[in-house]
């Protein structure tokens, strides 16, 4: 009996989804679109559009029937022949900037360079929930491309029309339409003159197959790659305005310290310097980093402090203040009752740390309040919802916030929210002048959000031929993202556990589906290794699901899961499948009995997520996420007492170098038969339980953890 | 404070223990050289002095009187781009390009001194340098295309 769909498997990493669905901006109207752009062709498509494809069964459904209106993309042909894309997707190095474009070009029959992709202006973008949860390109890409195929077809038709020839002797080339028994040719710049059209998507519209593709489907490099290796392209933190000021911000020593007594004279008698203080939030501002600094430094405060929870006793308090649910369900008993009658039973628990997204580019914003409109520039993954905060705060209407988001230094995951913009728009209002903040590395390490802790609680078996019997799963605060195991049993009982958590958390790369994925894998392999059985055959023989079975055998096979092991190796795999993607991962590890120590000396991926847009940059996000997975995998947590972050800082807080490269290899399986997924997210998830069973092939020791590596959590 | 940045000499107002990294980019404008950490612990600051590849974002300015400094502005000359430049496009080695410009630093840097690298070398010379995007591989792969190139 399958286990019903648990309804307390939320997000509580994505707090962004319930928490902003009910203010969505109007949509863009018609008039509104021209007076920005001027005349020309365009075609833009609804939400409803993008959204009818995902699983109508999380929260996205409430937000779906609101948004259903409002448009989601914009594509335009100027009366010059400038093709603009506008999206409220952005880029933060997932290389989604040229990957669309190469989808509009090709359906056009442009050049991809002749495409300008406007992404996350709240003013001139339509509403987008924000870039995360490998959305775009699923749901993005493919109605993009029928934007793109129903303005050709009106090209073709209005080339026909003109010419009085049947739509059959012409075509569409490189922008332009050729009649090609005349020879003649019109442009679509041409073909647009004079007009306002906004034209409907054609849903029905013929796309090109896969594997007709010429531009998507290869590997173009980076659009605007040169200003990146430049130093050209302008960061948020690079941003600079006339009169600008620098921000800085007192934080409080400690998590839940208040602040109690100021004083800012010392502060305040620096010349050019002024003291903002609105409640506790206190900041200084000056026209150079140096000098807020220094003010900053000047500032004497007093706090008071609060118990706050550490690191050491993280797992048992998060256990203890869980939520309990499921414990009379049916499911629980039938669970409970299978795993005593079962012949192999196994029982463990697993620790994850929290950990930072440390993304390189530190959280920023330019804030500059011009009349009643408020411009703000910050790297968010959000724009939108960085607009709704912002409304919140200062109480004024959506239509006088304007937030841009140049492309920007990375987030994975971890920046949805508006804190920095928030914190440069009271500095600006209170200032009177622009203000730009750029959050230190260290208040990245302590004030941004976290990837949450959690406990895992596994307990399943098996029958004596190996077959899973029973499943059950708990996890403790650190979500129910990929909770779901792929595996057959005959009863199973999964449950998230929300919690209260010490240290503010959030979003992640793949959210929980690592950490899920790590229990569960490792429990798999440990399932095989009780029955003496190889992982590999046990996982195909308990799988269903042939396209997760065919990455496995894949990564095996590439990997040479049979070949003969060196002294003191161990090999290892793990699979999973997530947000329409699967991987397998298989890893080879090195021990030194001596001094105890484990190194990765091989990873090999196989990934199937469907079509592929843009094989290199498809094996980038692998590689960037395997890489970066290993880190946390190993070496990486948050380190923290009485409320204080212990370890803020890039030389105490480890994150992978070029010395920690293992070999990896990477395997692309292009379906062309089925759509394509998002890949910036799925593969993070195998590398560490493949990691974990690699350590106990080669030292028969059960590491339970994430981190690994680390001695004495 | 006197100071001779890609060819150009600068004199500037500031004092004399301002690190290098604000001296560029809020008095000369060089935003290419980024901030990542302010305590030569990530590598995206990376300047190079004299050649020599430094993080200057705890360099004090009054270090690099009388000594050249190059940032990622002066790695191209002529609107032409450095070999290096050119092999990082070329195998795509960036993501977000935060840390890009500081790389290119350190690449630099190290095939002048050693032009033909091997795959450890180019590993132990950038170690400095992060790339939280994780894309390591392709750039050790686009030093050694940058070497070939040369
Ligand atoms: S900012 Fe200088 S090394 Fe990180
Ligand atoms: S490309 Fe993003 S940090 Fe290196």
């Amino acid at each position: 009996m399958k286990d019903q769909e648990p309804n307390d498997i939320l997000y509580p990493e994505q707090y962004e989804l319930y928490e902003n669905g009910q203010s969505l901006i109007k949509p863009h109207t018609r008039r509104r679109f021209f007076t920005l752009l001027g005349g020309g062709v365009a075609a833009a498509f609804t939400f409803s559009d993008v959204l009818s494809r995902e699983v109508l069964s999380s929260l996205d459904l409430q937000e779906l029937r609101e948004a259903e209106d409002s448009i989601a993309a914009w594509l335009h042909v100027h009366e010059d022949g400038k093709v603009t894309v506008y999206t409220g997707k952005v880029e933060v190095g997932q290389n989604i900037r040229t990957s669309l474009a190469q989808a509009v070009a090709e359906e056009l029959e442009c050049d991809v360079h002749s495409i300008e992709m406007i992404m996350g202006d709240t003013f001139l973008t339509p509403y987008d929930r924000g870039t995360f949860g490998s959305r775009t390109t699923p749901y993005m890409a493919p109605q993009l491309r029928k934007a793109a195929a129903s303005l050709r077809v009106y090209f073709e038709q209005s080339a026909a029309k003109q010419w009085k020839t049947d739509v059959k002797n012409v075509k569409a080339q490189k922008g332009s339409i050729l009649n090609t028994r005349s020879g003649r040719s019109v442009s679509y710049g041409r073909l647009s003159e004079g007009r306002k059209l906004l034209h409907p998507v054609n849903e029905e519209v013929s796309l090109k197959s896969a594997s007709d593709w010429k531009v998507a489907g290869s590997s173009i490099p980076k659009i605007n790659g040169e200003d990146f290796v430049t130093g050209r392209h302008i960061y948020t933190s690079d941003m600079t305005l006339p009169d600008m000021l620098h921000g800085k911000l007192l934080r409080p020593p400690a998590y839940g310290a208040r602040l109690v007594n100021l004083d800012a004279r010392r502060a305040e008698a620096m010349s050019g310097v002024q003291v903002h203080r609105i409640g506790d939030f206190v900041g200084v501002t000056a026209a150079d980093i140096s000098t807020a600094e220094s003010a900053l430094f000047a500032l004497r405060a007093e706090w008071e402090f609060t118990q706050q929870p550490s690191r050491s006793e993280i797992f048992q308090h998060l256990k203890k203040h869980a939520s309990v649910s499921g414990e009379e369900d049916a499911s629980k008993k039938a669970a409970e009752t299978m795993f005593q009658q079962s012949a192999n039973k196994l029982e463990q628990s697993f620790e994850i740390h929290y950990i930072a997204h440390a993304p390189l580019e530190p959280r920023a914003a330019l804030a500059q309040w011009d009349g009643d409109i408020l411009n703000v520039w910050t790297g968010t993954q959000r724009p939108f919802g960085v607009q709704e905060e912002l409304e919140r705060e200062f109480n004024i209407s959506k239509e006088k916030i304007r937030v841009r988001m140049p492309d920007t230094g990375s987030g994975y995951g971890g920046k949805h929210t508006g804190d920095a913009a928030i914190e440069a728009a009271r500095l600006a209002k209170s200032a009177g002048k622009p203000v730009k903040l750029v959050w230190t590395r260290e208040e990245e390490f302590t004030w941004a959000y976290f990837r949450p802790a959690g406990l895992i609680e596994v307990r399943s078996s098996t029958d004596t031929t190996g077959h899973l019997q029973s499943w059950e799963f708990h996890n403790y605060n650190s979500g129910g993202a990929g909770i779901r195991s792929m595996y057959r049993s005959k009863a199973d009982h999964t449950r998230f556990h929300s919690s209260n958590s010490p240290l503010r958390q959030g979003s992640y790369r793949a959210l929980a589906t690592p950490a899920n994925t790590f229990a569960r894998e490792s429990q798999i392999n440990d399932h095989a290794i009780l029955l003496k059985e190889d992982p590999l055959s046990f996982r195909l023989k308990n799988l269903e699901d042939p396209r997760l079975k065919h990455v496995l055998q894949v990564a095996a096979d590439t990997f040479g899961w049979k070949s003969s092991k060196k002294e003191n190796t161990g090999y290892g795999l793990a699979c999973c499948f997530d947000k329409g993607g699967y991987m397998a991962t298989c890893a080879e590890v090195q021990y030194n009995a001596e001094n105890k120590e484990v190194k990765v000396i091989k990873l090999v991926g196989a990934f199937d997520c469907g079509t592929i847009v843009n094989p290199k940059h498809l094996e980038s996000q692998i590689m960037g996420c395997m890489l970066q997975g290993l880190g946390f995998s190993l070496y990486e947590y948050i380190d923290f007492r009485d409320g204080k972050i212990l370890n803020p800082s890039f030389s105490h807080y480890k994150i992978p170098r070029f010395q920690d490269m293992p070999d990896i290899k990477i395997v692309m399986v292009d379906r062309k038969d089925e759509p394509a997924a998002g890949a910036g997210e799925t593969p993070i998830t195998c590398v560490a339980p493949a990691i974990r069973n690699a350590i106990f092939d080669a030292t028969k020791e059960k590491i339970n953890r994430l981190p690994m590596l680390v001695k004495g959590l | 404070m006197e100071l001779k940045v890609n060819g150009k000499n600068q004199s500037l107002d500031v004092p004399a223990h301002t690190p290098l990294l604000q001296a560029l980019r809020e008095s000369l404008q060089l935003t290419g050289t980024k901030y990542g950490c302010g305590e030569g612990a990530c590598g995206a600051c990376m300047v190079l002095v004299d050649g020599t590849p430094t993080p200057s974002c705890i360099t004090p300015v009054s270090n690099v009187r009388n000594r050249e400094v190059i940032t990622i502005e002066g790695i191209s000359v002529n609107g032409k781009l450095h070999a290096v430049q050119k092999a990082f496009l070329a195998e795509e080695a960036l993501q977000c390009g935060y840390c890009t410009p500081g790389m290119i630093i350190s690449a630099v840097a190290l095939l002048n001194k050693n032009p033909e690298p091997t795959e450890s070398q180019i590993k132990e010379a950038m170690q400095r340098n992060v790339c939280r995007c994780c894309v390591y591989p392709y750039i050790v792969k686009a030093i050694q295309t940058a070497s070939k190139m040369k």
